[in-house]
């Protein structure tokens, strides 16, 4: 069984979001989605300074199975990419929440959190009924 | 190891070797090769033994059951090679004249009229040399069909997410946006989000039906309606062709292309990246833009090629000469044994081969992917519980599978569901074959339990064993050094 940290929100295409105490958002793949992909051999990641809407393929993550997008869940602009993952895919597998991050969006509104797409976010109890396990 | 590695200076393969050098005045002097080919040097003996070796290292359909989904690996038959290996056929150049190929021309305008019969539409061609290629002229001509009438906004092909990802792909090598449409659990297209995407802009759907999933797609006439009200044309990837061969036809569908794998469906060889076929058919309104070369019957009874004169609309050419004619003569002999008759046979027996492993298979324990539909020609094992359990995985089954003396299925694919083994038995293979497999099946779920390290270190019968996938995709190393 994958792990769902609990103060994380996740999406149905298996995101996680992590509202940083500067105001920024951290995203990652979720432990259930390297678990799926496998082996991580490459990443893509999205320019930086990139502007995204909810919902936008942004960057691509591929396994030894799949090549799989990765969507932003928060309309903003890319600040940070973490360009470690670009020797090291890997990183994704062993630590998905951790080192294993992505990229760090600058959301478009500044109260973000009242948004409609931050509210559609899952937490981790509803992510886990989504991915039924 | 290779045959250079068994080179040694100075040893020939005397029977090949001509004493005299000969003389070819007609190279100028600057075009000669100063110093000899690199070649291997080796006795006619050492050559013969080491192709031999390699060639019973294969795993093929002549040796071992070969149920790779999606692939239709069913037996090629040997009256197919003989007889389109007739020196005729062989020993014909490409350049000859019409009025000498007449033979060979009789046959490709019988194999493109055969293929519209069994499929439904209008005319063939037979230019593309692989499925690839096939599905590249398909999307090129829904492309020059709509700029023929000035219809410049359709920019977006629509694709199912259970599609094969040469569909997308094609897509965007012909300058498509591609929007993927979701499909449902039961298998069927999601027509709710297939209504909300289609509009103006769409140039048409890609769809695979049965599709990838082992399922015939039940609402195809609603989807073409929708593809066509909006203005789209619907294209069909043959690639499951044969679960329906001569029992219900694309064009009658409702479908405008598709493209047919001829090594697939009508059996030539293939495996190992080639030679293969994606002859390409449309309904009457794409006929202008089919590429060439195609072969047209004259009123006075003889066969020739069709040229850029004959048909000014058609996308071109998509190599020098005549697709693959080995492949083609292969298919058409096929067809020709089979007639009509035969074709009903091959769906019928491929899709009863199927059920009954299905069936078995879920006897036997194990999961299905779908579990409440009759397959089609193929279905899938979903190994999610056995890797819950066991921690093991569909790739080490398949792996596994090597060691007891099958070929795998394809695993991993439809990307849709998880831990998969996409299984298609075809029409060709006996039921103690079938049984054989899945014996071979229930064999490993057993070793999973009890020394699942027989499956991790799996394959160890065969002359490579487990590969470094990761290294593999991160360091490639193609070439050879000595």
């Amino acid at each position: 069984m994958s792990e769902i940290p609990s103060e994380l929100k996740y999406t149905t295409s298996h995101e996680w979001v992590r509202v940083e105490d500067d105001g920024l958002v951290t995203v990652g793949i979720s432990d259930h989605a390297q678990e799926l992909l496998g082996d991580l051999v490459f990443v893509e990641l999205p320019e930086i300074e990139a502007v995204f809407n909810a919902g936008d393929e942004c960057c691509v993550v591929e396994s030894v199975k799949a090549a799989s997008d990765v969507y932003v869940p928060i309309t903003g602009e890319i600040v940070e990419v973490n360009e470690s993952l670009l020797d090291e895919p890997e990183t994704i597998n062993t630590a998905p929440y951790d080192s294993g991050w992505l990229f760090r969006i600058k959301p478009s509104e500044d109260d973000f959190e009242e948004t409609e797409e931050y509210e559609e976010l899952l937490d981790a109890e509803a992510y886990q009924a989504e991915i039924g396990e | 190891m290779l045959i250079f590695e068994h080179s040694s200076p100075g040893r020939k393969g005397a029977p090949q070797a001509p004493a005299e050098k000969a003389s070819l005045t007609a190279i100028p002097e600057k075009l000669l090769r100063r110093q000899s080919a690199a070649l291997p040097e080796v006795s006619e003996l050492q050559a013969v033994r080491h192709y031999t070796r390699l060639s019973q290292k294969n795993f093929s359909i002549d040796t071992q059951f070969y149920p790779l989904g999606s692939c239709t690996m069913k037996y090629n038959p040997r009256a197919c090679n003989t007889l389109a290996m007739l020196p005729g056929f062989l020993n014909l150049h490409p350049l000859t004249p019409d009025l000498q190929s007449q033979g060979f021309l009789v046959c490709m305008y019988e194999l493109q009229s055969m293929l519209c019969e069994a499929t439904g539409m209008a005319d063939f061609s037979l230019a593309p040399m692989a499925g690839a290629q096939g599905e590249f002229a398909g999307v090129a001509m829904i492309k020059a069909y709509h700029s023929s009438r000035g219809d410049t906004e359709r920019r977006e092909i629509l694709v199912p997410d259970a599609a094969h990802g040469t569909n997308p792909a094609t897509a965007v090598m012909c300058g498509f946006q591609v929007t993927e449409i979701p499909t449902l659990d039961n298998g069927d297209v999601d027509i709710v989000a297939l209504e909300q995407a289609v509009g103006p802009q769409t140039a048409g759907l890609m769809l695979t039906n049965p599709s990838t999933l082992g399922v015939f797609e039940r609402n195809i006439e609603t989807i073409a309606k929708i593809v066509h009200q909006a203005g789209g044309l619907l294209y069909y990837d043959g690639a499951n062709l044969n679960a329906i061969l001569g029992k219900i036809r694309p064009g009658d569908m409702g479908f405008d292309v598709i493209h047919s794998n001829l090594h697939k469906t009508f059996s030539t060889p293939h495996g190992g990246g080639g030679p293969g076929s994606g002859a390409v058919g449309v309904a009457g309104r794409l006929k202008p833009f089919l590429p060439l070369p195609m072969v047209t019957k004259e009123d006075n009874g003889n066969y020739r090629y069709l040229t850029a004169q004959d048909c000014p609309q058609s996308i071109g050419r998509l190599s020098a000469f005549m697709g693959n004619p080995g492949v083609l003569l292969r298919a058409y002999v096929y067809m020709r044994l089979l007639g009509r008759e035969g074709m009903v046979r091959v769906a019928e027996y491929a899709t009863l081969n199927a059920n009954y492993m299905m069936a078995e298979a879920k006897r036997r324990g194990f999961t299905l992917a779908i579990d409440d539909r009759r397959a089609s020609h193929e279905f899938i094992i979903t190994l999610k519980n056995e890797a819950h359990e066991y921690h093991v995985s569909a790739m080490d089954f398949a792996k596994r599978l090597l060691d007891l003396g099958y070929h795998a299925p394809t695993t991993y694919f439809p990307l849709l569901v998880p831990e998969c083994l996409l299984i298609e038995p075809t029409e060709t293979e006996a039921r103690e074959a079938l049984d054989g497999f899945l014996d071979a099946l229930e064999q490993i779920r057993h070793e999973a339990e009890t020394s699942p390290e027989l499956l991790h270190a799996a394959p160890q019968t065969l002359p490579v064993k487990r590969l470094d996938e990761v290294r593999a995709a991160k360091q490639l190393d193609l070439a050879y050094n000595s």
